[in-house]
């Protein structure tokens, strides 16, 4: 053990008199005495080649603060970038009851002592599932495209069949993580993905298209998939149509949701899908570079299938000895890989608790009037910001008039290209819109722009005059 | 009669060495109802921002850009509260949350309950990090890019790998992207039709059973010898030319070193086979043990764990993964690459497998990490392993002196940062076995212990993980209780399977709910349709 001149204020027991206390308990001159059941040969007789420490707390504050204050936040600017993580208000009532001591430093305690974390996710559940109009919604995981994968893996195993069918506008970002979890092809466990085509004018599904892939794959098709709103902005109005044609083939219906949108738009359940899935991040959670993000998957509960292929934890309500006091715990454990590891269903691990309980109190301060109205308001305000670009001479609004809060602005008249215009829009103090022209080059120079009820008119108006200037 | 304060707590302090009465606790039980259950119509908890007059004016009605077929019916069902009863709401929940905090979480063995310093939290909530677009330009990210270039080269000197990515969103995750790196790795070597199988051990995490599963293997399960090491002989008949890598946990949970971990490495290494090691475990070993010097070819880090990030009830977590060379190309994409001064996000990297989540990772997470490891420099990490050992084995010495519990295996070795321990002699004599007690301690104030993963090779069992946070009272403390649980199950077990009794709520009743299709109800409106037959 080498000299320490300081007991650190995280570990007590290296005081020297408890250290000391301690060791002759148990009859040892040194801790390097339990060492010993490490072979010499395995042990590290080097010292870490990392910094010495800064011990005072301020010292160190100052430091990490220092290197935050390079960034430059959606705060310090003007975002309007989405495309899979959305700048959405939170409310501080919200960050107040995630930052409480009991939640967040909880992990898996059980039913008794933890008791508020389970009805807090049991409330959750309850209202995401109001929001979807499905009964069965599951404990969310890592992100939309994870749970995605997931969806296709549980639809799988549900009808035996190996063919998922995708819009070909899917997210390229949220492709690549399914593809990861779908396996690569040549395994004979594999899921295979094929895309259906989409209306390049108006960003909706080509239901000709998803007719012949049903037909091409005729009993291969374990489910449809669709996203409302697409990846590009747009309100799918095919959603019912979709449905019935995949239970037509014998496949299921999955829909991709963006749950914010739902307090104006007809959820996913009301239209049929078996099976939901998306991210919560946009109900009360920080972007936090994506790391707010995270994945849920809902279903339809009048068939145990469901449930019992679903991959993610579960939690049912139940009674105690007491009328009328409830408790909640976790239902059909031995499905998931920590009741049966490989022969579970795919795995479950450490999740996103916490932005689960963000999304709870999110929703119960939202209630179905602020629902409605932050549906609204991003409908609207998105509208005027594009109303406004597609008045900027060279600047177009492609696709459907149909959006919700993203739209896809084209910069081909101005001569100009994405990453030119947005690296001009940050001397303006602006993120502009994510560039689209690598992922779908057939859209030209175009960006995916994002305004939702926390852009004011005001802030809209900023952005089309700065890009009115660069574009110049 | 009324003791002063220092009879309190020389009472107190008798009573642990005791093993007697510990706290007068109980916990906050508000009879709190539903969030639906509260406020009325009309109500609401925020104002949102309703759209300018001129916007309106300019764009129409909303209700006229969604499409027909597409506008929401019926509002959904969701609560009309105002915003003190909301808060109000959760904070009594929060209160019906022991959480690591308040308690004494070293009862949650494998999961690392470490303090989590409270300044971190103020810079993961600064709007330079919680506000932050993964889109945005790295140019304006420039910081947080640094910061996680550094934490990466900390964790390389850590367990002497070569690369990096903190993609992964969990232990798991970060497990489940190794089956994936490895089975990208044999692809492009054209031996993924070759190398189906992915060994792993029983005293593993389900994950390192679970995820190669997913990514496409087959999974051989190892089970331990006399020791409770992987049997080495069933090990190297399980290796064949078949075999794609083994992914194994060390220290086990039992908190058993293996000391012969470099030969299974070596007999992978001989068949052509990989070799990672998943190190929830770590804790123990910092500074004192390295994956690569064991040959390993991979591991993996939970920063939420060994790192000090929150546990958050479950998340958001973060799994640091780290390669060597070989397995280097193969990391998803992005990876944060240094140039010169300046840091960017490198997509350019043919051979990697992909993605396994979207954008960067928990990142705010890696903050965290990096707050701790420069709070605790070299010598400080290697003190966090060395009481962490030190309390597990005190610890151990007195645990193992109770009537009831056993410690099986390898008798005569020292455990590093936990160990899996047995109450079966006290399920055979009272009747009590693991769960009674678990439900019982409670009533102390000391969160529920860990069990066991499944399946329980040791029977009844429960695993504490005192690691460095918890100060000797703490560890005097939890033994206290144990021991409290286990004579009061000699004198009444009744008593103890009745428990618990100082808790948020009586005990659960109407449990074929958990298996039942038409009992189980995951949500209040699948409640309302199932149990109290509302339409």
């Amino acid at each position: 053990m080498s000299e320490k001149p300081f007991v650190h204020p995280y570990i007590p027991n290296a005081a020297p008199a408890t250290k000391e206390a301690m060791l002759r308990e148990l009859g040892l001159q040194s801790v390097d005495e339990i060492y010993a059941e490490i072979p010499e040969r395995l042990q590290f007789k080097g010292r870490l080649d990392i910094p010495e420490p800064i011990l005072a707390e301020r010292d160190l504050k100052r430091h990490v603060m220092e290197l935050l204050d390079r960034n430059r936040s959606c705060v310090d600017f003007l975002n309007f970038c989405g495309a899979g993580c959305w700048q959405h208000y939170v409310p501080a009532v919200v960050d107040e009851v995630i930052n409480r001591a009991e939640f967040l430093s909880a992990y898996c305690g059980a039913n008794y002592s933890d008791l508020g974390k389970y009805l807090t996710r049991f409330e959750f559940n309850s209202m995401l599932g109001e929001l979807l109009d499905l009964d069965g919604v599951a404990n969310p995981i890592y992100d939309w495209g994870d749970v995605a994968g997931r969806a296709f893996r549980m639809a799988r195993r549900i009808t035996g069949r190996d063919v998922v069918l995708v819009p070909g506008h899917i997210s390229p970002m949220r492709l690549a993580e399914i593809r990861t979890l779908c396996q690569p092809e040549e395994l004979p466990t594999s899921t295979k993905i094929r895309f259906y085509e989409w209306d390049r004018a108006t960003g909706m599904v080509d239901l000709d298209d998803l007719r012949r892939k049903l037909g091409e794959f005729a009993g291969r098709v374990a489910a449809v998939y669709w996203e409302n709103p697409s990846y590009l902005g747009t309100i799918e109005a095919a959603g019912a149509d979709i449905v019935r044609l995949a239970h037509e083939h014998g496949a299921l219906a999955i829909a991709g949701v963006d749950p914010i949108t739902l307090g104006v738009l007809t959820p996913p359940g009301t239209l049929g899908a078996d099976i939901a899935c998306g991210d919560i991040q946009p109900l009360g959670v920080h972007m936090h570079a994506g790391g707010g993000c995270s994945g849920f998957i809902a279903f339809r509960d009048d068939d145990p299938i469901f449930a019992q292929e679903c991959p993610l934890e579960l939690y049912t309500v139940l009674e105690t000895k007491t009328p009328g006091q409830y408790a909640v715990a976790e239902a059909i454990a031995e499905r998931t890989s920590y009741g049966s590891r490989d022969q579970g269903k795919d795995w479950v691990g450490t999740a996103s608790g916490l932005w689960t309980i963000a999304a709870a109190v999110y929703m119960a301060v939202m209630g179905p009037q602020g629902f409605r109205e932050v549906g609204e308001t991003c409908i609207a305000r998105s509208h005027y910001a594009a109303a406004l670009l597609a008045e900027v001479p060279g600047v177009s609004v492609k696709l459907s008039p149909h959006f919700f809060k993203e739209f896809v602005v084209n910069f081909d008249g101005c001569g100009k290209t994405v990453a030119e215009v947005n690296k001009a829009l940050l001397g303006h103090g602006i993120f502009g819109g994510k560039d689209l022209s690598g992922e779908f080059p057939e859209l030209g120079q175009s960006a995916l722009y994002c305004v939702t009820e926390y852009h004011n008119k005001d802030e809209i108006e900023r952005l089309a005059a700065a890009v009115t200037e660069v574009t110049a | 009669m009324s003791e002063t304060r220092e009879e309190k707590v020389a009472r107190l302090a008798r009573l642990r060495r005791d093993g007697g009465v510990l706290r007068d606790y109980h916990a906050a039980r508000w009879d709190e109802p539903f969030i639906w259950e509260l406020g009325a119509p009309g109500q609401r908890g925020v104002f949102v921002p309703l759209a300018e007059p001129e916007v309106t004016e300019k764009v129409g009605a909303a209700a006229d850009h969604i499409p027909e077929g597409m506008r929401r019916a019926a509002a959904p069902d969701l609560p009309e509260v105002a915003q003190h009863q909301v808060l109000r709401h959760y904070l009594r929940y929060s209160q019906m949350t022991l959480g690591m905090d308040l308690g004494s979480d070293i009862s949650e063995g494998t999961c690392t309950m470490k303090y989590s310093p409270k300044m971190h939290e103020e810079l993961v909530r600064y709007h330079r990090c919680a506000d932050l677009h993964p889109w945005q330009d790295e140019e304006t990210m420039q910081g947080l890019l640094e910061i996680v270039w550094r934490t990466g080269e900390y964790l390389k000197a850590i367990s002497g790998m070569d690369a990096v990515t903190f993609q992964p969103g969990g232990g798991s995750h970060a497990v489940y992207t190794n089956a994936c790196v490895m089975r990208e790795y044999f692809r492009a070597r054209g031996e993924l039709e070759q190398r189906r199988e992915m060994i792993t051990t029983i005293f593993s995490h389900p994950c390192d059973a679970a995820t190669p599963m997913v990514a496409g293997f087959k999974v051989v399960t190892v089970m331990p010898d006399e020791n409770g090491y992987p049997d080495l002989e069933a090990f190297r008949a399980a290796v064949s030319e078949r075999t794609a890598g083994c992914m194994i946990t060390n220290p086990e949970d039992t908190g058993i070193y293996n000391p012969q971990i470099d030969k299974y490495v070596e007999i992978l290494h001989e068949a052509g086979a990989l070799a990672f090691t998943d190190q929830a475990n770590a804790n123990g070993i910092l500074g004192v043990a390295r994956a690569r010097d064991a040959g390993f070819d991979a591991c993996h880090f939970n920063l939420h764990k060994t790192f000090s990030s929150p546990h958050g009830c479950e998340g958001p977590a973060s799994g640091a993964y780290l390669v060597s060379e070989k397995l280097a190309p193969f990391l998803p994409v992005p990876v944060v690459v240094k140039d010169g001064d300046r840091y960017r996000l490198d997509y350019d990297r043919p051979q990697s497998i992909g993605r396994v989540r979207g954008f960067l990772g928990n990142w705010m997470a890696v903050v965290r990490a990096y707050a701790w490891i420069r709070s605790l420099g070299p010598d400080g990490l290697r003190e966090v392993a060395e009481i962490s050992v030190l309390n597990n084995n005190y610890l151990d010495n007195l645990l193992t002196a109770i009537r009831g519990v056993s410690r099986p295996y390898a008798e005569g070795h020292r455990r590093l940062d936990q160990v899996r321990y047995s109450l079966q002699q006290l399920k055979e004599e009272t009747g009590v076995g693991t769960e009674a007690v678990r439900d019982r301690m409670v009533d102390f104030g000391i969160q529920s212990y860990w069990m066991s993963h499944h399946p329980w090779i040791v029977p009844e069992p429960f695993t504490p993980e005192p690691c460095e946070t918890y100060d000797k009272d703490d560890l005097d403390e939890w033994a206290a209780v144990i021991k409290k649980v286990c004579d009061e199950a000699y004198e009444d077990p009744g008593f103890v399977l009745g428990a618990p009794y100082n808790q948020t709520i009586e005990k659960m009743a109407r449990l074929e709910a958990l298996e039942e299709p038409d009992q189980w109800a995951f949500t209040w409106r699948a409640y309302k349709r199932k149990v109290l037959k509302q339409k």
